[in-house]
């Protein structure tokens, strides 16, 4: 995983709450098997629409995605993360994000920050005001940075620590591997199998 | 202190417990199917990992199944490679595969239960957010992303955060005509599509134990849509007998064991919920949803809802968003919505208790003129078992299409889609843009209100077929 430490650039505005995963990226893409090429798939359905936010041409480059609240709902394609990330954005902020999307979001260094809506109303204004104003996300300081603005969020410290340090869970985990081995061993003989090995 | 249900599961399964870190969570199930595994196969190489369980391993073919036409090559090849993938990658890893044209394939949280394998306190992951259908049976099992099936493949654990506990208690009984999907989503209209959001739902009071155990997969399967990655319902003897005599469940001793573990799993009277929800199931009735999420919805009798009568702003935009999509005006009855289709199937309606109550409505009724109706069951064993009862026949002189088993148009990643601008009712559980097809409009529906709708051609219930004469003799 890359590591995230600090990442300033323009913002999208996404003017929008429950931006299902169904948008982000529609079914028919999740047929690929590799983790790459998902950008064309990104809103893919919304982009159609020529007047659509990302189609605009002073949203172009744009790395911070700003969107309205319970963002990622849905099904729980990792595609989703993996088509914001292809497309080039580095972090998404809302007021609230849906549970499987936000943990397969920090398994791949897509960083998602939790404002008040408030903040992310300040943050929507100040950027359809001036489409060149850059946020800064610092996760060192956990703070979200921008002209007018200073908000503080939360992530747990582990997350951060991992997040920091792009370190591999599977790695971390299998440092425990006693750990996984005398609980395997305890395990009561009803439990169900799959196959006799 | 006394504990819920879900932290007493979650405690049992805990390898590692360190200050500042997620719990390390052992899991007993990982279900796979080919949308969500091919990367995490190929991370597994690409590191030089294996499988660690393969006997706590299974993999079926669902999401890209067609349902007509098994027998042949499967017409899109993107959806055939995937398939291939994932034959592939269980071949080499040497997982249990349960592909296309198999008597055990389907979709795979029909298939875990109905082989016995999703039981009472244990861990059940897959990368399928509808995971936690396999709450019904007072298991822990939610949906993961595919860096997570990875990391189940490699280790047979998770890492993760303990999760708040809500108790949705539902008392009394549930009006006629009234089915679990109508509760389910009652409640998410309720509590909202961020209602659950880091919590695990407990379902729990004298309506849910009254309910049949397919009956409660409907509605924790839906947990997901009021944003709770897990929702969970007490064993209690309606499990057991469920359970009794399937493949995978314990025999003998080993019965007598988990059967005495599994009466252990409860909430203690004392224990203390994070948030808590009472309903009061005699106050339902059949539910639909007009809207573009699954908290929009409304009993059946009410009419589209006015934007301008949401206080919250981002719910009043989402609403007027949804109703231009849905291409419906503010006021206009529910009960006026003409379909083009109607879907009966999914994880969330497509077990044999679905179709025996959407058959029970069709039987000497036809499906109205320029009405598609479409049921494919959830599993092969579904499937066989509905051409047993003759429910097959039904479907089919009723005028409806009886398919294959699959996900089918859930989500549409087969051919089975909507067209642009069509309208369905379905029994899926999932309404957003585009769900069934782009340009599609999905309104869901228990299988009673499906049946019902495709027989008069608008959305309607079960109770306004009485004017329709049967040919049944019934």
């Amino acid at each position: 995983m890359e590591a995230f430490t600090t990442h300033t650039g323009r913002a999208v505005p996404l003017r929008r709450s429950n931006v299902d995963t169904d948008q982000i990226i529609p079914a028919h893409w999740l047929k690929k098997v590799t983790r790459d090429g998902f950008e064309d798939g990104l809103f893919e359905a919304w982009r159609k629409d020529s007047e659509f936010i990302l189609n605009r041409p002073e949203r172009q480059g744009a790395s911070v995605l700003v969107a309205g609240p319970d963002f990622g709902t849905g099904s729980s394609r990792e595609h989703a993360v993996w088509a914001l990330q292809n497309y080039g954005f580095q972090t998404v902020i809302s007021a609230r994000f849906a549970d499987i999307f936000r943990g397969n979001s920090l398994k791949n260094g897509l960083l998602t920050v939790v404002l008040p809506q408030e903040t992310v109303d300040a943050l929507w204004e100040l950027t359809e005001a001036d489409p060149t104003a850059e946020i800064t996300v610092d996760l060192e300081q956990r703070k979200v940075l921008a002209a007018g603005i200073d908000a503080d969020f939360e992530l747990d410290e582990n997350a951060r620590w991992r997040l920091l340090n792009g370190l591999d869970d599977i790695s971390l985990t299998l440092q425990n591997e006693a750990d996984i081995a005398a609980y395997e061993a305890a395990r009561p003989a009803h439990k169900p199998r799959t196959i006799t090995v | 202190m006394g504990r819920t249900l879900a932290e007493k599961v979650w405690d049992d399964h805990v390898v590692r417990r360190a200050e500042g870190e997620p719990d390390l969570l052992f899991i007993d199930l990982h279900l796979l199917h080919e949308v969500t595994s091919p990367q995490a196969f190929d991370g597994l190489r690409q590191n030089g990992r294996q499988v660690r369980r393969l006997d706590l391993t299974i993999a079926t073919e669902d999401h890209n199944t067609p349902t007509l036409d098994i027998d042949k090559p499967i017409a899109d090849p993107v959806s055939r490679a995937q398939l291939e993938t994932l034959r592939k990658n269980c071949a080499e890893f040497g997982v249990r595969l349960h592909p296309l044209g198999d008597v055990e394939q389907g979709v795979v949280h029909v298939v875990g239960p109905q082989l016995g394998l999703t039981q009472p306190g244990t861990t059940v992951v897959c990368g399928d957010s509808h995971t936690s259908t396999h709450g019904a049976f007072g298991a822990l099992a939610f949906g993961i992303g595919t860096s997570q099936v990875e990391h189940v493949l490699a280790t047979q654990t998770l890492p993760l955060a303990r999760p708040r506990t809500m108790a949705i208690t539902i008392d009394g009984e549930l009006p006629e005509d009234v089915t679990a999907k109508d509760l389910i989503l009652a409640i998410i209209t309720k509590i909202g599509t961020g209602g659950g959001q880091g919590y695990i739902l407990e379902y729990r009071g004298s309506a849910i134990e009254k309910l049949s155990m397919e009956s409660r997969m409907t509605i924790c399967n839906m947990s997901i849509e009021a944003g709770a990655r897990a929702g969970m319902i007490a064993p209690d003897e309606t499990t057991f007998a469920y359970l009794k005599g399937r493949a995978h469940a314990p025999e003998g001793e080993d019965w007598d064991a988990a059967v005495a573990y599994w009466k252990t799993l409860k909430s203690d009277e004392d224990a203390v919920f994070d948030a808590e929800v009472v309903i009061d199931a005699a106050s339902l009735a059949p539910f639909v949803t007009w809207g573009t999420n699954p908290g929009q919805g409304a009993p059946l009798s009410a009419n589209v809802p006015d934007p301008a009568s949401y206080e919250d702003a981002s719910e009043r935009l989402a609403a007027e968003k949804a109703l231009e999509y849905m291409g419906l005006t503010a006021g206009q009855p529910l009960r006026d919505i003409k379909v083009d289709t109607v879907f009966v199937g999914s994880c969330t309606n497509g077990r044999i208790e679905d179709l025996r109550n959407a058959a029970a409505l069709l039987e000497g009724r036809k499906v109205a003129d320029g009405v598609r109706m479409l049921v494919v069951p959830g599993s092969v064993r579904v499937a066989l078992q509905a051409v047993e009862e003759g429910l097959d026949k039904v479907f089919k002189e009723s005028g409806a299409e009886w398919r294959h088993a699959g996900c089918s148009m859930c989500l549409g990643m087969n051919p089975d889609q909507l067209a642009p601008g069509e309208r369905s009712a379905s029994t899926s559980n999932r309404n957003f843009e585009g769900r069934q097809g782009k340009g599609g409009r999905t309104h869901l529906v228990s299988p009673q209100v499906a049946a019902a709708t495709a027989v008069l051609g608008h959305l309607a219930s079960p109770a306004d077929l009485s004017d329709v004469a049967t040919t049944a003799g019934v």
